[in-house]
């Protein structure tokens, strides 16, 4: 062992985790947590308004082109549709982003719930995305770039709202399909969704996210017997666009009750953290190893060493 | 194959026909030294082949029909199962069977234990094969396979585990076909490549190492980003340390098992340095491999308690995890300790053959039956299965079609020293004559 396999070495594997090195330090970046651009616009859903009527279904398709639905959007027996032996109820896909559900708590009248996508503050679909195609923008949208989109489909392992969905049917040009806020069209230029604009029965409410948050509260208190003590989306998993007000406890209708406070990236980030960690250590250690390995071992492998010793002198005469 | 050496033919082990005394063209080393007409004529007797030949003839016009129709065509691979067979088997399975290559080559390059290079270069290119196929699994499953270098030149989340996955996975891969590449060249007759490869495998491992550890992690910390989905029992705030500690004995006894196929099938190909060391080798690596199991089932006991999973032993679930576990495990641990306590080398490849199952269990569990476990089982399609069969058979032919011609098995026999200076412009310090029959070690330079 000599200085020349040293140099070597370190030219070797410098050249070997160059590449690597360079994602570690912009990953620090990410670390930090997010709370939501300031002004960020969001939406409220009363579960208690919603009387099932589609029509945001329906606005939903027409304004983001979406193909006609297999039944018409006045017809409420898909209400009674489930999928895999009852386990599953209607939920967003290529064809609507976004959906009603009707859940029937015990001994209460039936709830209908609103599902399309949430637009975390700290989206799961954006921290997982290898492309960076997914943005938050400032007005409180999770837009995705289908130009750089791989089609690996972690995004919708990641979203703990089973939210994103592909178009499994196209060959050429598979994307992912989900809601965007009506951000192209609408919220862009300070318009609320389509979706908000059409219901009948307000129960929707279109504003600023911290205002939200307020009316939230005062709705759970003005009418105590009416709501459960709980404005779903204020905290859980980081906060997230849209937010919801229920009669009932909310995994009567659905919601995960206990998805925790957490943005999704926190449970990566202490491998994330662990990954300079590694690249920086490794090398000496087990360069250092080796080099004890050798120390010790003696006349047992010094052919090998000799030999290539032998061919380097070689090589500089 | 068994055969034809019977009437005297002789596969390519040299540089040089014995016979007439001049190099073996290109061509006759393709053809490992028999006619076009020999060489058919085996193929066609092996029955494998023809089992192959099926799978294929099935196989892949169903490919084609996916990069036709589009991934609903065949896979059951839907809005909530986005991950379906190619990447819960094609990935998360062949990936861990695929340490092999950095387990070897630090045993031997870092800390010196030559006497596991007879199975070295087994081990490295079950590595490089390993990763390659992986990334095949991947081109299938990708929804826009053709934007596979976009995380690297295109478009970039440097925030996201995949990207780790997908740089290192890279980077790891030219590194193992470096480390490969030493037999090639051997195999063309370029020793300047070899040689230089040489200088370099210090840096290429340790590089291996680096590489493997965080992307074996990487692996587990994507199911990080899915907490409410898998399973409790399958999940851990460590799941890249449960990932990256399971990938050990995976790859250790992939190594066990394909020796062991290659001893039975390929017997003519192997010499006396990789034959006569096979099964002091073959215990050496299952001692590492239950050390690995030993302290793998300790963190998955520590993973339970540090979550507080005990109540979940008792449902279902809890059932089919403790099967893994001690099928999978447990039952390896003892016998890799009966088959090294009373050197039965024969326990010791049952132990690892049993690990493999164990180890591609537990994956599969994680991205796929033990997935949604609150929502729906997913059943794959039978396209799908069809499919991922067939990339496995590619991958038998290219790995059958390497060590048959490459010096991996056995040692090339150098070229004489006159040809050798002609090459080279310094005077070559290669060793001329070959290694004597039953040599302690692998002569590599």
């Amino acid at each position: 062992m000599s200085g020349i396999s040293r140099r070597r070495f370190l030219a070797a594997s410098v050249a070997g985790c160059a590449a690597t090195t360079l994602a570690g330090p912009r990953k620090a970046l990410a670390s930090g947590t997010f709370s939501g651009y300031p002004d960020g616009m969001g939406v409220l859903v009363d579960l208690t308004r919603c009387v099932g009527c589609r029509s945001c279904e329906a606005a939903c398709n027409k304004e983001q082109k979406l193909p006609a639905p297999d039944r018409p959007f006045d017809d409420m027996s898909v209400f009674d549709e489930t999928f895999h032996d009852g386990k599953q109820k209607r939920r967003p896909d290529e064809n609507a982003y976004t959906v009603v559900n009707r859940y029937n708590p015990e001994g209460g009248a039936p709830v209908y719930r609103k599902v399309q996508c949430n637009h975390c503050n700290e989206p799961a679909c954006l921290s997982s995305c290898f492309v960076n195609a997914y943005t938050k923008t400032e007005e409180g949208a999770v837009v995705y770039n289908s130009k750089v989109c791989v089609g690996c489909r972690t995004c919708m392992v990641a979203c703990p709202f089973h939210v994103p969905a592909y178009s499994y049917s196209s060959s050429l040009d598979p994307v992912i399909k989900k809601c965007i806020f009506c951000y192209d069209t609408r919220l862009k230029n300070g318009l609320p969704p389509a979706c908000v604009d059409i219901c009948p029965q307000e129960a929707l409410t279109f504003g600023k996210r911290k205002d939200l948050i307020k009316i939230g509260h005062q709705r759970i208190e003005t009418h105590p017997g009416r709501y459960v003590a709980r404005l779903y989306g204020e905290k859980e998993l980081g906060g997230t666009s849209w937010m919801y007000l229920a009669p009932v406890a909310f995994d009567q209708v659905g919601f995960d009750p206990t998805p925790g406070n957490e943005p999704i990236i926190n449970n990566v980030k202490d491998f994330l953290g662990t990954v300079p960690m590694v690249l920086a250590i490794w090398p000496a250690m087990f360069t250092g190893f080796h080099l004890l390995a050798k120390k010790q071992k003696g006349h047992d492998d010094h052919e090998h060493d000799a030999e290539q010793q032998q061919g380097e002198d070689g090589g500089e005469q | 194959m068994k055969s034809l050496i019977g009437w005297g033919v002789k596969p390519v082990d040299s540089h040089v026909n014995e016979k007439n005394d001049k190099a073996w063209t290109f061509k006759q080393k393709l053809f490992l030294g028999l006619t076009p007409g020999q060489y058919l004529g085996q193929a066609l007797r092996n029955p494998f082949n023809w089992i192959l030949g099926i799978i294929f003839a099935v196989g892949l016009p169903l490919i084609a029909y996916r990069y036709f129709f589009g991934l609903g065509a065949v896979t059951h691979a839907s809005n909530d199962y986005p991950w379906g067979l190619f990447l819960g088997f094609g990935l998360f399975v062949m990936v861990p069977l695929s340490a092999s290559g950095f387990m070897l080559g630090t045993t031997v390059e870092i800390f010196g234990r030559h006497d596991f290079e007879p199975i070295e270069r087994l081990a490295l290119l079950n590595g490089l094969l390993g990763y390659f196929f992986a990334v095949v699994y991947l081109l299938i499953d990708l929804g826009q396979p053709w934007r596979l270098p976009y995380p690297m030149f295109v478009s970039f989340g440097p925030a996201a585990v995949l990207f780790l996955v997908a740089w290192h996975v890279a980077t790891y891969l030219s590194v193992q076909v470096a480390e490969v590449s030493v037999s090639f060249f051997e195999w063309i007759g370029w020793l300047g490549g070899k040689r230089f490869i040489r200088r370099i495998a210090i840096g290429l491992t340790v590089s291996g190492i680096i590489l493997s550890t965080l992307h074996q992690g990487a692996l587990g910390a994507l199911f990080n980003y899915a907490p409410g989905k898998v399973h409790p029992l399958w999940y851990s705030p460590f799941q890249w340390i449960h990932f990256f500690c399971s990938s050990i004995p995976a790859g250790l006894c992939m190594v066990i098992v394909v020796s062991t196929i290659v001893k039975k099938t390929m017997a003519w190909r192997c010499d006396s340095n990789f034959s006569d060391n096979l099964d002091r080798c073959t215990l050496g690596l299952a001692k590492g491999a239950s050390l690995a199991l030993i302290t793998y089932l300790v963190i998955k006991l520590i993973g339970i308690a540090h979550d507080n999973e005990w109540g979940y032993l008792a449902t279902g679930w809890g059932a089919w995890f403790l099967l893994e576990m001690a099928v999978g495990v447990v039952l390896p641990i003892i016998l890799f300790a009966y088959a090294i306590r009373h050197q039965v080398v024969k326990v010791a490849r049952l132990g690892a053959m049993i690990t493999v199952l164990g180890i591609a269990l537990n994956r599969l569990n994680t991205a796929l039956i033990a997935f949604n476990w609150q929502l729906y089982q997913e059943i794959p399609h039978i396209f799908e299965v069809i499919i991922a069969v067939t990339i496995f058979a590619i991958y038998i032919v290219v790995y059958r079609f390497i060590l048959y011609r490459l010096p991996i098995l056995y040692s090339w026999k150098a070229q004489p020293e006159e040809a050798l200076a002609a090459e080279a412009v310094r005077p070559a310090p290669i060793r001329t004559t070959p290694s004597p029959a039953g040599a302690m070690y692998r002569k590599i330079d």
